[in-house]
């Protein structure tokens, strides 16, 4: 392809001017905003006991979620690529559910199904355990809306990877859980971790479905997110804006940690 | 150590891959399984092998029946077509693999790793991954990953399918060497006939899920049992022609030959000819078949003719050295002497015949 030419300029300038628009511009704003507060009440409004509650529940919240999604992910990858069933086709659709569904239809669902006279959620009240406006039920919600992440990155990785390592590692005399230890998972492992990130970066982040399932209750069920909603909500902004912060940092430096760390596999 | 294949079948669906396939492999031996890409001939390795599992029948290795174990209990060595090298391993670990499984000591494994990587000649690439290799030695990677945990027989499927041309000859004599040297019963599938001829003690010719003949090279080659056989083995001219007063009429045309067979007067047959089997003559003689020049082509060490008999065209290969171009043109007249051929009977007819062969890709 030609390369010197006016229309690759404005092309360029076109992608470089819209990341600066939505994505540079607003960091900008939040970066300026904290500063002007000045960073003595950033730390302050970081450390109040509600701010440290909540960032403490998201990161709770989040572990929970990665592990039990990392896990599921991958057998539901497993089992989609590697077996043939009647339905199949079916779950692979619903698999991208939690993708199309709004997150507060989500909530709203699970307040329906694990609510204290929901169909699941009355028989564990009876057992005198609360799911909805309780740490359980927001791990549902964040599960559901990260559900797909790990499964559709390690999917299409499994897929290229085809069976015959696993067969090779086989007939080299290793046992089922062997070969998946060993062969299945290495090979997939730029998949997985991409997964992983996504399903870390959307569990942090998460608001709609928490939101509602959470009842938002003040050092009980506030997470981050919702920390900032009550920030903004109360007029407190220099906690609304200190905790956002904090948050894109941690999204930024995921995502960067992770872009570096594929590179220089590739590379080598 | 031996194998035995005992009546093994295989449908997948309503596809019958492999029917009822019996043959052996002795001690030490080279043996091929020779056939069309969809003949069944990996399916069978892949039974044997553990990979997958037989409709019927049975499979010992050294007299034990090993039909009910799987792929991991039957320590037998695999290498296959693409490779299937570990791609997030080095060469070294990928050498490594089966003796780690194994849980043999490092030092151990430290030596053998070293001893197979210069019985394979890479030395030096021990860190590399198996993306910067070539085609060649990504092979000879896996062939060492292969035997190093000394599996008691080696089964390789197309091992140099995906190899070109000079490299596919390169490897296939090393491993035709390196057999010799470590004596490992082995089979290995390929659907090139000069490749099994070459190296292999011995050939089970596979069609449609079918043993058609076994024998070595030069028994298939020079006695083959069936026309499938004949043409699969070497390239073939297929003529059809009837037996009329004891002599092979070429069909539609008064041309004949003697009559080698005992097939009867009034049966429809059909003339196989190998193309190396025929020259070129200016006068007639015994076995001689009248003909037109059509093409001479030039390819290099011979001279590939296309020779007119009543409107079959006939291949025929002349030597360079042997042949003389000069005295040759085109649409000349002129005799074809027949040193060998072969006769078959086809009680279906020779268009069914000709159907069938066409179906295998031997004829156009």
């Amino acid at each position: 392809m030609k390369t010197n030419n006016p229309g690759r300029l404005v092309l360029i300038t076109l992608v470089v001017g819209w990341f600066a628009v939505l994505i540079l511009l607003p960091v900008y704003g939040i970066v300026q905003e904290t500063v002007k507060s000045g960073l003595s009440l950033v730390v302050s409004s970081l450390s109040t006991p509600h701010a440290r509650h909540a960032f403490l529940l998201t990161f709770w919240i989040t572990l929970a979620a990665v592990i039990i999604n990392t896990v599921f992910g991958i057998i539901i990858a497993l089992v989609l690529v590697k077996q043939e069933f009647r339905g199949k086709l079916l779950i692979e659709g619903l698999l991208d559910l939690p993708f199309a569904v709004s997150p507060i239809v989500a909530g709203f669902m699970f307040i329906i199904l694990f609510g204290p006279n929901g169909l699941i959620g009355s028989w564990f009240e009876g057992q005198g355990i609360k799911i909805i406006y309780a740490l359980p039920g927001m791990i549902i919600a964040t599960l559901f809306v990260t559900l797909p992440f790990v499964a559709r990155e390690v999917m299409p990785v499994l897929r290229e990877a085809g069976l015959e390592q696993e067969e090779a590692a086989y007939v080299l005399g290793a046992s089922p859980w062997q070969a998946f230890w060993r062969v299945t998972l290495p090979s997939v492992k730029w998949g997985l971790i991409y997964g992983v990130t996504l399903t870390v970066a959307r569990s942090i982040g998460e608001f709609g479905a928490v939101i509602v399932v959470s009842g938002n209750i003040i050092n009980r069920t506030q997470t981050a997110t919702l920390h900032i909603h009550q920030g903004f909500t109360d007029f407190n902004y220099a906690a609304a804006y200190s905790a956002a912060l904090l948050l894109a940092i941690l999204s930024f430096t995921l995502l960067i940690t992770m872009q570096t760390l594929n590179r220089r596999t590739n590379e080598s | 150590m031996t194998i035995e294949v005992r009546n093994i079948a295989k449908h997948f669906g309503s596809f019958c891959a492999v029917d009822n396939v019996s043959f052996n492999v002795e001690e030490g031996e080279l043996v091929a399984l020779l056939g069309p890409s969809g003949s069944g001939k990996s399916t069978i390795l892949r039974i044997i092998a553990g990979l997958e599992t037989p409709d019927r029948g049975e499979v010992f290795i050294t007299g034990r029946n090993v039909t009910e174990l799987t792929a991991q209990q039957r320590k037998v060595g695999f290498v296959f077509q693409h490779y299937a090298l570990f791609k997030h391993m080095t060469v070294a670990k990928n050498i490594a693999f089966g003796l780690e499984i194994q849980k043999r000591p490092r030092q151990e494994i430290a030596a053998k790793v070293d001893e197979l990587i210069n019985l394979v000649k890479l030395q030096g690439y021990e860190k590399h991954y198996p993306s910067q290799l070539s085609g060649g030695q990504r092979q000879r990677v896996a062939l060492a990953r292969t035997i190093a945990t000394e599996p008691a027989v080696l089964l390789l499927d197309e091992p140099f399918g995906a190899l070109d041309m000079k490299v596919r000859q390169n490897l296939a004599a090393w491993l035709k060497e390196l057999h010799d040297k470590l004596h490992i019963t082995s089979v290995f599938v390929t659907h090139d006939q000069s490749e099994a001829i070459e190296i292999s003690d011995k050939i089970v010719i596979i069609n449609r899920g079918r043993v058609e003949q076994m024998g070595n090279a030069h028994d298939v080659y020079e006695h083959p049992g069936s026309k499938f056989v004949a043409s699969f083995i070497g390239q073939v001219n297929v003529i059809d022609a009837s037996i009329l007063n004891n002599r092979i009429m070429i069909k539609d045309t008064r041309h004949s030959i003697d009559n080698i067979s005992d097939i009867p007067n009034g049966n429809d047959i059909v003339l196989l000819i190998r193309p190396e089997d025929i020259t070129l003559e200016e006068k007639s003689g015994e076995r001689c078949l009248p003909c037109v020049i059509k093409q001479i082509h030039y390819r290099g060490s011979f001279y590939e003719l296309d020779l007119d008999i009543g409107g079959f065209i006939i291949k025929a290969l002349e030597n360079k050295n042997s042949f003389k171009r000069e005295q040759w043109k085109q649409n000349q007249q002129a005799f074809m002497h027949v040193k060998h051929y072969k006769v078959f009977e086809t009680e279906e007819g020779h268009n069914i015949i000709r159907e069938q062969l066409r179906q295998l890709g031997y004829i156009e």
